[in-house]
């Protein structure tokens, strides 16, 4: 690794910080050797009528503090990298010892996560120290989004319920932890308020909410006509293979009212699950798909 | 003594004595107000949350407290050591009405979010023009007192003041370098990495030559001054003096360890941290061992009590800082409420208490009285503020230890053991103590007011002081 475009700098660098450790303690030494007059003498210089200097000489001991910084700095230099690009004797830097710090804990851990991987996810969903392990991972690095119940919020879906987007098999879960998923609702303002609202109500009217029967049934044929069914399949029951979500259930993962499903219709949704497999290692995406499984409402599809 | 025509300009220093009891008491008010939001978390309303109070907190109380103490002493130091009027009459009040418009303007701007994302540094282009415009004036002011000074040495303390003016200086104009786009909006001259470590050569700079070589003139002329006694050692005053003002310009990539900072930067900030301590200590011992043959003193003045306490608490901060620079330290220590009790250790302990000393000793002279209104209300004052100070620290060291385990604990399956929001519970009882630290230590300075008011009631402005003649050379 190096930080300088050309070897200039480096040497540069070098010599300035030497020079400038050094100088403290040539700084240090030149008054410490000559002399000082008498101890209870003045400098014999007066200020505003009163201020007067001692001219004691340096305490010892703080001229003792003082060199041994100097000279602990200068060893430092030489074990860890301070001079520019020498790396120091020890060959330690901060990427390395976070590198080792990983290797030593990953080391530790190793033989339980083995465990834990050996174990199908219907059963690790089952023992309870493995979903202590999964829900303890939950709470680090999933509960910013998802909540520290599961319980989701506006455009972070809900983990606790049975309503699942890209499908709540086990095989699934684990895909949608380890690579992410990236649903894309599309924006259809092009087909003017009017329309938008009678999609809306047949929105609703599919999950038994009070709609404009009117305005539900102009919806339905909207529905077939424009586009909609394409994701959502025509009787609105969704397709988790792309994560069209099911209409006709009470879930929603932006808001079910009139309002805020025009809005999802008009301007569209985007949305995206980070994929965690490289960061976290399949034996801890495991572990956390286990902690979702014990929900309690995953397994069975929709 | 003998008779001269001219007079010292007190006006200017009685100005910013008096502005720096008001900004005092709200930078500290606004201090109490964002401690209690951590306390209290509903208290955070509208535009009035924590995120934009606590760079207002942090501006009044540097800037508009301690600057305003800064100018007020050091415009009397200079004049009475130089044994000279102050250079400039109209400049000198143009630096106070100009620090007067920069103070409002920060309270106005960074209530309403405006903002350049610099911590200490805050305050718009705009504003940072007018505060380079003020400082220069200040270093005319200043520096054309010491040419037309009439003794032939300069006497220590104004080392000091002369440094910590000019280093803010290149300080300001260095880290303030932006790019406008707007009256209100502006992006920093530098990027990335580059933006970080030049940002926090500037913040540690600030502690640094605004919050210590400053002060550190403070303590050259009050100390002797109030004790009677001369100065422990020339020698050590320059050794400390050069070493310090050199050493700190290396120390602030330990602001960013364990950053993208190269290593070797990191590491370079952290050396230059450690050999700063002998020279910090360096004051320290001169102004405490100023006292030795008179330690008596300390025991029934005030005054005198303020200014020990505060080269106390400067010695244990710049102990503290060096430890808390090295890395593996660090590590514990940072992002941790352990660095706000560290840094209050060295404001309130150290900035504050040597300030409100020097007050103390200038306000009677300038208002024509032998001393305060009240001396006892002087040692209420005193203990109202230690305890503050105590609870202040202590809590924030607790505080700030137990998150730094709390965050690095680990489970036996390699999982954190606790989650963020878990230490902020934890660290409620602490918040609640520091609240009430902070609240003591701003009813001292309410008492310094009332204390300040009776004495200027009773009292008379001075304005006839006469400029002294040097003493004749007797060695």
């Amino acid at each position: 690794m190096n930080d300088f475009v050309n070897q200039f700098w480096n040497w540069y660098v070098i010599l300035l910080v030497l020079v400038s450790i050094i100088a403290c303690g040539v700084l240090l030494w030149s008054q410490s050797t000559s002399p000082v007059a008498g101890q209870a003498d003045t400098t014999g210089h007066v200020w505003d009528e009163t201020l007067e200097e001692y001219n004691n000489p340096l305490p010892k001991w703080w001229m003792w503090l003082f060199h041994f910084t100097v000279i602990f700095s200068l060893v430092y230099a030489v074990l860890y990298p301070t001079l520019g690009s020498f790396q120091g004797v020890l060959g330690w830097s901060s990427g390395g010892q976070y590198a080792k710090e990983v290797a030593k804990a990953d080391a530790e851990t190793k033989p339980l996560y083995d465990k834990y991987l050996a174990m199908d996810l219907p059963t690790l969903a089952a023992d309870k120290e493995g979903v202590e392990t999964g829900k303890r991972l939950y709470l680090t690095y999933c509960m910013q989004c998802h909540g520290a119940d599961a319980h989701g919020s506006k455009g972070f879906p809900n983990l606790a319920d049975d309503d699942w987007q890209w499908g709540g098999q086990p095989a699934e879960i684990v895909e949608t932890i380890s690579n992410g998923r990236m649903a894309v609702m599309p924006a259809h303002a092009q087909l003017g308020a009017e329309t938008i609202k009678d999609l809306a109500n047949y929105v609703r009217s599919l999950s038994g909410l009070p709609a404009d029967s009117l305005r539900a049934a102009k919806g339905k044929e909207a529905f077939e006509t424009v586009g909609c069914s394409g994701c959502h399949g025509p009787d609105a029951h969704g397709m988790t293979a792309m994560g069209a979500p099911n209409l006709t259930d009470k879930t929603w993962l932006y808001g079910g009212s009139e309002a805020t499903i025009i809005e999802t219709i008009t301007k569209g949704r985007n949305n995206q699950m980070p994929a965690w497999q490289e960061f976290l290692g399949e034996a801890k995406v495991h572990a956390l798909a286990a902690y979702v499984l014990s929900l309690g409402k995953a397994g069975g599809n929709k | 003594m003998s008779e001269t025509p001219s007079t010292y300009n007190y006006k200017v220093v009685r100005q910013f004595a008096v502005m720096a009891v008001v900004w005092g008491i709200v930078g500290m008010l606004v201090g109490v107000i964002i401690a209690a939001q951590l306390v209290w978390p509903e208290l955070n309303m509208g535009f009035l949350h924590f995120g934009r109070l606590r760079p207002l907190h942090t501006n009044a109380v540097i800037f508009a407290f301690g600057g305003s103490a800064l100018f007020s002493t050091s415009y009397y130091v200079v004049q009475r050591t130089c044994h000279t009027r102050i250079f400039s009459d109209g400049l000198a009040a143009f630096t106070f009405w100009g620090w007067q418009a920069v103070i409002v303007l920060a309270a106005i701007t960074l209530p309403l979010g405006m903002t350049q994302g610099k911590e200490y540094a805050e305050l718009e282009w705009p504003i940072d023009i007018l505060i380079a415009v003020v400082w220069v004036a200040y270093a005319v002011v200043f520096f054309g007192t010491i040419a037309k000074r009439k003794v032939t040495h300069i006497y220590v303390a104004n080392w000091f003041y002369g440094g910590f003016i000019l280093a803010v200086a290149l300080l300001h104009i260095v880290n303030s370098a932006a790019i406008p786009v707007s009256l209100t909006k502006s992006y920093s001259a530098y990027a990335g990495v580059q933006d970080a470590m030049v940002q926090w050569w500037y913040g540690h700079n600030a502690v640094g030559f605004f919050l210590t070589a400053g002060f550190l003139g403070m303590m050259y002329y009050f100390v002797p001054k109030q004790a009677g006694r001369p100065v422990y050692s020339y020698r050590l005053s320059v050794v400390h003096f050069w070493a310090l003002i050199f050493t700190y310009m290396w120390a602030g990539p330990h602001h960013l360890h364990y950053t993208a900072l190269p290593d070797w930067t990191q590491s370079v900030g952290m050396v230059f941290s450690l050999i700063l301590l002998a020279p910090s200590w360096g004051g320290m011992i001169n102004g405490v061992m100023t006292l030795s043959g008179a330690w008596h003193k300390l025991r029934d003045d005030p005054i005198l009590k303020f200014l020990i306490t505060s080269l106390s608490f400067y010695g244990m901060s710049t102990f503290e800082g060096p430890m808390m620079a090295i890395k593996t330290v660090n590590a514990l220590s940072h992002y941790t409420d352990w660095t706000i009790g560290h840094v209050h250790s060295g404001a309130l302990g150290w900035v504050a208490m040597i300030s409100i000393g020097s007050i103390y000793y200038l306000i009677p002279r300038l208002y024509g009285k032998a001393e305060m209104f009240s001396v006892k209300l002087i040692t209420v004052h005193f203990w109202v503020a230690t305890i503050g100070v105590v609870l202040y620290i202590a809590s924030m060291w607790i505080a700030g230890v137990m998150q730094g385990l709390m965050w690095r604990a680990t489970n036996a399956d390699g999982t954190l053991t606790y989650s963020f929001v878990e230490s902020v519970k934890a660290s409620y009882p602490f918040w609640a103590i520091r609240f009430v630290g902070g609240v003591l230590f701003l009813s001292g300075m309410l008492i310094m007011a009332y204390n300040m008011v009776k004495t200027i009631v009773g009292g008379r402005t001075v304005d006839d002081a006469l400029v002294l003649l040097p003493a004749a050379h007797h060695a």
